[in-house]
């Protein structure tokens, strides 16, 4: 297991009401994304537990993709990588940001 | 005087010779070994049938087991090259020279004989480019072929999976070459006659059903939601844009996950009826929600696929059923439908490179071709229109030239990194270095990127006719490979300046709701869903039954 945190700074605070959000089922083989907001911020933070080392370089080109594709300041984002592909975290973090952005 | 007549001499000495084993067509099956001795010669041409799924596993046994200082040196002409017995033939020297199309399970043996030497390659071939050199160049003497049942008088009935037959028989059988059939069964009249007996001269009762590999069956349970996420790409970036009605898929995940989206995906965005309704193809199980649900008007097949004959049976409007009321294929006319009468192909490849060529070779494995590149090539004898033909003309043309001819749609679906986290696009295909290290002259190229129209990735679609140099190719193509080292080495500028041409579009840029992208938008989400929307017609075969 390698830990490690990402930050950035979002344009913009991520859209919606939700206070959290989980997307991907651990159990399913797949990995597990939990969103909280952090109201009146725009920065991010990503929190990686990751099965694989030394991909460290492809997780920030994946979070600063994520950033500049959907904004999502005031973000905290946990993730439980489970060995997944970096199109699928994509995916997922993609995924968890329009749960947040939707009308509760 | 020159003598007009020496094959059909040979010919008729070389049936004298098989008189002691056989009664009237009929051989005994412990007198095959010694028939093939007597009616094959060194240096032969033979055909010994081995088609995408159907194989003559008897009689390759029994080629087996003829001694190497009787019969040697043979010239193997086959589209595939799948059992371990028609390595043994090289590996015992009975052959010698090959030329095929398809080795799929046996690909890494091949590569082991042609590195020890065991095997001298004529070439590797495309399937209906080696069906046309059968009528040029590399007729077989001797065709060793397999059918489900025969008469007395030699009469085939080929069952469902007709594929290869009828071509290997014609070259042979117009040639003074001679032509055995093992068959499942001999009875007093055939169902129907896929071959008629005076074109072939010896029939064996097998001891065993002749071999059929299920090889187009993917397990709905397995679709990934990249895989979902890709498929809605294709369809709303292409299927909904330039319309294809009549087309082919490949045999992936990617394109069973379009199937399994058309009748949610594809409804929602109004394409039933539009698109798809015409297919050269192979009876994919993934499309029978699709069929079910009103789509499909016509479907050609190469071959047939295990389960899905009482399925086939009874839906005769759209599959081709003899008056027997079984499927009948054709690997040749197939193959020629989707050379010249589809719009679209689109399939997956293993790697793709920085100029698009594709390849499914890897290290030290050499798959063959198959049908994949007159599937995914674009046919410039074509001459007659179509809408998105015509759309993939103009776009390819540009502002240039007064006549612009279409352009065939070639598809690659393939997602960033393969099994194992290995990327899938590459600097260099892993054909090219295997090339270089057999001393072969032409690398295995699957699909060259001048045919390529659009690769589409999770991250999106490069559209390459927009593509106006080797450049816009190339960063085009980098845009879309993701997080692979090829795409993070992408021009960041300008892949952005060729989104805004529409060059690169991602699924925001197509308005696709990513929350979509889920399991639950699958027609069928396992092979259980896909006998219930059959009616219960289609019997999968029991790997895939898990229930």
């Amino acid at each position: 297991m390698e830990k490690f945190t990402i930050q950035a700074q979002a344009k913009e605070p991520l859209g919606g009401e939700r206070s959290e959000a989980v997307t991907g089922v651990v159990a399913s083989g797949n990995l597990e994304i939990l969103f909280e907001r952090n109201k009146d911020s725009l920065v991010v933070t990503v929190e990686v537990m990751t099965a694989s080392h030394g991909y460290k370089p492809v997780w920030d080109a994946v979070i600063r993709d994520f950033v500049e594709r959907v904004s999502p300041g005031g973000m905290h984002i946990s993730i439980h990588d489970n060995g997944a592909r970096p199109d699928t975290v994509l995916l997922r973090l993609m995924q968890g940001a329009r749960l947040m952005e939707a009308q509760s | 005087m020159t003598d007009w007549t020496k094959q059909k001499q040979e010919r008729a000495r070389r049936l004298e010779a098989a008189a002691p084993f056989v009664s009237g067509k009929v051989v005994e099956p412990g007198n095959v070994t010694a028939l093939l001795k007597s009616v094959i010669c060194s240096e032969d041409r033979v055909c010994l049938e081995g088609d995408n799924q159907k194989q003559a596993d008897f009689l390759a046994e029994c080629l087996t087991q003829v001694d190497p200082a009787d019969v040697h040196d043979l010239h193997i002409v086959q589209s595939g090259l799948v059992l371990s017995e028609h390595l043994d033939l090289f590996r015992l020297g009975i052959a010698r020279k090959l030329d095929f199309s398809y080795s799929g399970p046996q690909s890494a043996a091949i590569a082991r004989a042609l590195d020890q030497g065991k095997i001298e390659l004529g070439a590797i071939h495309t399937y209906i480019e080696l069906f046309a050199r059968y009528f040029v160049d590399l007729t077989p003497n001797v065709s060793l072929i397999a059918a489900v049942s025969a008469d007395r008088n030699g009469n085939l009935y080929t069952g469902p999976n007709t594929e290869d037959t009828p071509t290997i028989v014609e070259a042979t059988a117009y040639k003074n070459g001679i032509v055995i059939a093992q068959v499942n069964k001999i009875v007093d009249e055939v169902p129907r006659t896929d071959i008629p007996g005076d074109q072939v001269d010896f029939v064996v009762e097998a001891p065993r059903p002749f071999y059929v590999e299920p090889l187009f069956t993917r397990d709905p349970g397995a679709v990934t939601e990249t895989q979902i996420l890709m498929a809605m790409i294709a369809l709303k970036g292409i299927y909904a844009e330039y319309r294809p009605r009549r087309l082919n898929h490949g045999i992936g995940f990617a394109t069973a996950a379009i199937e399994l989206l058309l009748p949610t995906y594809g409804e929602q965005l109004g394409l039933r009826g539009e698109v798809a309704t015409h297919w050269a193809l192979n009876p994919h199980p993934t499309l029978i929600p699709a069929i079910e649900s009103g789509w499909v008007q016509q479907i050609h097949c190469f071959g047939s696929e295990v389960g899905m004959d009482r399925y086939m049976s009874a839906r005769p409007d759209v599959y081709f059923i003899g008056h027997d009321g079984t499927l009948r294929s054709n690997r040749l006319l197939c193959q020629n439908a989707g050379l010249y009468a589809c719009d679209m192909f689109i399939g997956s490849t293993l790697q793709i490179d920085l100029a698009g060529n594709s390849s499914t070779v890897t290290p030290d494995r050499i798959a063959g071709f198959g049908g994949a590149p007159n599937m995914g090539s674009d046919a410039h004898g074509r001459r007659h229109i179509s809408d998105a033909w015509l759309k993939a003309g103009r776009e390819a043309a540009g502002s240039d030239g007064p006549l612009v001819r279409g352009r065939k749609l070639v598809v690659q679906m393939v997602e960033t990194f393969g099994e194992g986290m290995k990327p899938a696009f590459v600097e260099e295909l892993d054909s090219i270095a295997l090339a270089r290290k057999l001393g072969m002259p032409l690398a295995p190229v699957m699909i060259f990127g001048d045919d390529v129209t659009h690769i589409v990735t999770e991250e999106g679609i490069a559209n390459l006719l927009l593509c106006r140099d080797a450049d816009e190719v190339e960063q085009a193509i980098r845009g879309v490979a993701g997080y692979t080292p090829v795409g993070l080495a992408r021009d960041r500028a300008k892949v952005e300046e060729l989104r805004a041409r529409g060059v690169i579009r991602r699924p925001e840029d197509l308005g696709i709701d990513l929350l979509q992208a889920d399991r639950n938008l699958l027609a069928a989400r396992s092979v259980r869903d896909l006998v219930t929307w059959s009616d219960g017609l289609y019997a999968p075969p029991s790997k895939f039954r898990n229930w």
